[in-house]
């Protein structure tokens, strides 16, 4: 008898996009408050582990078709980029630099490169959780 | 950066075209293009050579820092003896790549990109140990004409000989270029500087060193490797599986001749002490005779030609030996006379890469029109190819010491230095002074034996085509002009020696030794003489043997070409191998807990011996400075014991990854304790991240025998778990101590007040991760996603067989 998991999945579709959209608020809210590009990156991996875990782990990749192995490059190559910018300008390797800007309709913003750096740990750290754990579990031997 | 730098720099520059221009210009043979860079380089250096007896040029210096905080500069220093070297290798080297067109045909899958690149890494590598001051500069070069040797070598690597040959000289030279870093280092100990023109202005400083002996034994090392002296010169008869053109250009003319170089430029620092002098002319003396004699023995050409080069090198190598002397006296007492033995080693440099560079070349000719080079196939040739053999005969007159060629006059020279060496009277001369003469005289009939035995097993005798692979004949004139531009120097050195004793020889011996005046002046006739009838000695006795030859020639050493002392290094690889191998085997177990226990007791092991080294244990704990357990924390703490102390006696799997998350999710309760929300966070995602990946791990393991596990005690387990957590506990302590002793500032202070304006965020923890310690982390991360690509590597790529981990 094939198995159901109603409640599982009805409750999973749920909390996933909860989970998925909080490591988003936390990845943004760690220049001020407690966050960051490592936090996010592990919460964002714990709510696609979750889709694995309750979805077939065929269907998701079908859903998903992610190289992770493609993200974690990705990632470190971004990183070592914000690290090269500084160089540009005559700085030392990976000089991080912030300034406010004006921008319509959001007012007076804070930029600063420390964010794309943010964004290649996430992604290191997403790749390589679920890099790992896909491989484990879609191990056939 | 001046012209010199580029000069340096300029065949690696023009390497980099190589692989384009010979994919778009496939029909053009690449040599051509490579043939105008050493003409050029040539036409540019002549310049510097002297046009009159003591007007010997200012040594010029040009510096380009490097690392200046270490001392390491690129600086290029020319005089007379490194302009003499670069003049060789770059007009050598414009000789052997016009000869190389013809002699490595532009077949459809002949790599000739490949050739000329490693030939340019090695021509600008060669510049550049010639031409630098600094001895990590030279070093780095030095190391690189290694490399460059051993790629040329292989560079028909289908054949297995080729690539032996290239792993023996390669593994030879290497490691003696390493020895001679570590003399280098020593050199800085002692003097405090990397130029080499510094070293020589401390060259008292360096001689009353205690480190002296090791010095020298070190530099020399790296000396004698790369100039195949005894008993290191194994791997050059291995290295004539090069094509000809390499073997001519590298192992005969220039790159053995590094190491002639290296000792002739330490001799100012080395020069006058009795451990410089011994090893160098003795070595040299070894090198001389074993290498003659053993070119008799020999069945193939370049074979012969392999083993008269390590003799020839030994030669000028025992020959600076012998003139170092002269430094040992003061500058205007009788020092003057021993000098004679250095010059005699300059001028025989030139001689030889003269009449050794052609020799080469004909015998590339004999195998390329032939087919083989082997002295017993061969004969007969004379009436065939009547331009190779005039280059031969001329050569290996030259060679042999025979007037009126060059080898004639330095081979002269050579005995008169040998026969003033006598006359030393430091070092203990008087009592083994007599050697050298002797060796040196015995040398010469054995070199004069190969030379006839090369002459008349070739050229004379019967043509016997039966044997040969193709019809002989003579060589195209492209083949023949660079054999045929060093020959007549040979005639012309030998018939005018002057033309080069004030252009190069006079600048060359200031080089070497500085402060004596010379007057360099070279001719024939010395009168009836020692030297003469040595000279004549050699001719009859050479002869006699030659005449007998046929009745030795099936004795058993005749019959063993290769030299004994292969051997050793035969049996020393293999040992190397088989060891490496035992130490693997010892230590990879393919145990999980042996790897961790390794890395545990190291760890633990290191630490122990740094905090009691530095005298840093300390348990003076001021205890005001203790703040106090509120409860709940108390609570934390006692329970997070309890679970750990609990795992140990857990049999079942899943319940001890469960128990274990809890110690994980307890640790992240307490930094919720100590306020610390950002760490709190990461260890609760940490641990969830964790505790679903060991399931999946053991959920993947092969079943156990059920609860049949009976957690074994083991005593080692114990004491490696005890003293973690005891050095853990102990170095908490001593650094709490510390800073109530030591007052330090709390580094927290800082990033409290900096954060917000440096980086413009609040987020101290974070801030810190993105940006002070940007690198840090970005390391860390790539560290994560290395690990990654090893699980996957694990898991795809496993092994069939079946592993216990």
């Amino acid at each position: 008898m094939k198995t159901n998991y109603l409640m599982l999945h009805t409750i999973t579709r749920i909390v996933a996009l909860i989970i998925l959209s909080f490591s988003v608020y936390l990845f943004f809210a760690g220049h001020y408050t407690p966050g960051g590009g490592f936090i996010g990156g592990l919460m964002f991996a714990c709510g696609l582990l979750l889709l694995y875990l309750s979805f077939d782990l065929n269907k998701i990749q079908t859903v998903l078709p992610i190289d992770f192995e493609k993200v974690i490059a990705i990632g470190l190559l971004i990183g070592i980029g914000t690290g090269l910018n500084s160089l540009l300008f005559g700085d030392p390797f990976f000089t991080m630099y912030f300034d406010t800007f004006t921008i319509w309709p959001f007012g007076e913003v804070a930029l600063t490169t420390t964010t794309p750096f943010a964004i290649a740990i996430f992604l290191v750290v997403v790749g390589v959780a679920l890099l790992t754990i896909l491989t484990i579990a879609g191990d056939e031997a | 950066m001046s012209l010199l730098h580029l000069l340096v720099l300029s065949p690696f520059i023009l390497a980099l075209f190589i692989p384009f221009l010979y994919k778009w210009f496939r029909n053009v043979h690449t040599g051509w293009f490579i043939l105008p860079l050493p003409v050029i380089l040539f036409a540019y250096l002549i310049q510097f050579v002297s046009t009159g007896p003591g007007l010997g040029f200012e040594p010029i210096m040009e510096t380009v820092p490097w690392v200046p905080s270490l001392g390491i500069n690129f600086t290029i220093y020319l005089d007379g003896l490194s302009l003499l070297f670069a003049l060789l290798i770059t007009g050598i080297g414009a000789l052997v790549v016009l000869y190389s067109i013809f002699y490595i045909a532009n077949k459809k899958d002949e790599p000739l990109n490949n050739f000329y690149v490693y030939l340019l890494m090695f021509m600008g590598a060669m510049l550049g140990v010639v031409l630098s001051d600094n001895l990590i500069v030279i070093y780095v070069f030095w190391e690189l004409t290694s490399l460059a040797s051993s790629l040329l070598i292989a560079y028909w690597f289908h054949k297995e000989k080729s690539r032996y040959g290239a792993q023996k000289s390669m593994l030879i030279t290497v490691t003696g270029g390493f020895a001679m870093l570590a003399g280098f280092s020593l050199l800085y100990v002692i003097t405090g500087t990397f130029s080499l023109q510094g070293i020589i202005e401390q060259s008292q400083v360096v001689i009353e060193s205690p480190l002296l002996v090791p010095t020298v034994l070190l530099v020399l090392l790296g000396a004698f490797t790369k100039s195949a002296q005894f008993p290191f010169h194994i791997w050059l008869p291995d290295a004539m599986e090069a094509p000809t053109p390499v073997s001519a250009y590298l192992h005969s003319a220039t790159m053995v001749k590094a190491g002639i170089y290296l000792v002739a430029r330490f001799t100012p620092v080395f020069g006058g002490t009795s451990i410089w002098f011994w090893m160098v002319s003795l070595v040299g003396l070894i090198t001389l005779t074993w290498g003659s004699i053993s070119a008799i023995r020999q069945k193939d050409l370049k074979g012969i030609l392999a083993f008269s080069t390590i003799s020839q090198l030994g030669l000028i190598m025992s020959l600076l030996g012998l003139g170092s002397a002269a430094l040992y006296y003061d500058v205007a007492d009788e020092g003057a006379v021993f000098t004679v033995a250095t010059m005699a080693a300059v001028f025989h440099l030139i001689n030889h890469a003269t009449f050794k560079g052609g020799l080469f070349m004909a015998v590339g000719i004999i195998d390329h029109e032939t087919g083989t080079r082997d002295i017993r196939k061969l004969g007969g040739l004379m009436s065939l190819m009547p331009i190779t053999f005039t280059i031969s005969l001329i050569g290996l007159a030259s060679m042999a010491g025979l007037p009126p060629f060059n080898g004639f006059l330095s081979k002269e020279m050579f005995f008169t230095g040998v026969l003033d060496a006598t006359a030393l009277e430091i070092f203990n001369m008087q009592t083994f002074g007599i050697i050298f003469p002797i060796f040196a005289w015995i040398a010469s009939i054995f070199t004069f034996l190969y030379c006839l035995i090369m002459l008349f097993k070739t050229f004379f005798g019967k043509y016997q085509p039966e044997k040969l692979e193709k019809e002989a004949h003579e060589a195209p004139i492209g083949m023949l002009i660079s054999p045929i531009i060093l020959i007549s120097m040979v005639v012309i050195i030998g018939l005018f020696p002057n033309i080069v004793s004030y252009t190069l020889i006079e600048p060359v011996m200031n080089s070497i030794l500085p402060g004596f005046e010379f007057e360099v002046n070279l001719y024939h006739w010395h009168g009836l003489n020692t030297e003469l009838f040595m000279t004549l000695g050699v001719i009859v006795f050479g002869s006699l043997i030659y005449m007998n030859l046929g009745r030795w020639q099936e004795t058993y050493f005749f019959l063993r070409e290769r030299d004994p002392l292969n051997q050793v290094y035969d049996r020393g690889l293999d040992g190397l191998i088989t060891g490496a191998q035992g130490v693997t085997n010892v230590q990879m177990t393919g145990l999980l807990r042996d790897y961790f226990a390794y890395m545990i007791v190291f760890m633990v092991g290191s630490l122990t011996v740094t905090m009691y080294w530095f005298d840093a244990f300390t348990f003076a704990v001021d205890p005001n400075s203790l703040a106090s357990i509120p409860p709940y924390a108390a609570i934390i703490i006692a329970l997070t014991a309890a679970v750990s102390l609990s795992l140990p006696f857990i049999n079942h799997r899943v319940s001890s990854i469960i128990v274990l998350g809890v110690v994980g999710f307890l640790l992240a309760l307490l930094f919720v304790v100590f306020r610390a929300p950002d760490l709190a966070l990461t260890q609760l995602l940490v641990e969830t991240v964790m505790v679903v990946l060991l399931l999946l791990c053991f959920y993947f393991l092969p079943e156990l025998k059920k609860e049949d596990f009976k957690p074994r005690f083991r005593w080692l387990n114990l004491v490696i778990s005890i003293s973690v957590g005891l050095i853990v506990s102990l170095i908490g302590i001593s650094s709490l101590a510390l800073s109530n002793t030591a007052q330090f500032d709390s580094i927290s202070d800082y990033f409290i007040e900096n954060t917000y304006e440096l980086t413009g965020g609040k987020n101290m923890v974070n801030m810190i991760l993105d940006d002070f310690r940007a690198l840090d982390t970005i390391l860390e991360v790539l560290v994560l996603g290395i690990a990654a690509l090893g699980v996957v590597a694990l898991i795809k790529l496993r092994f069939k067989g079946g592993e216990d981990v």
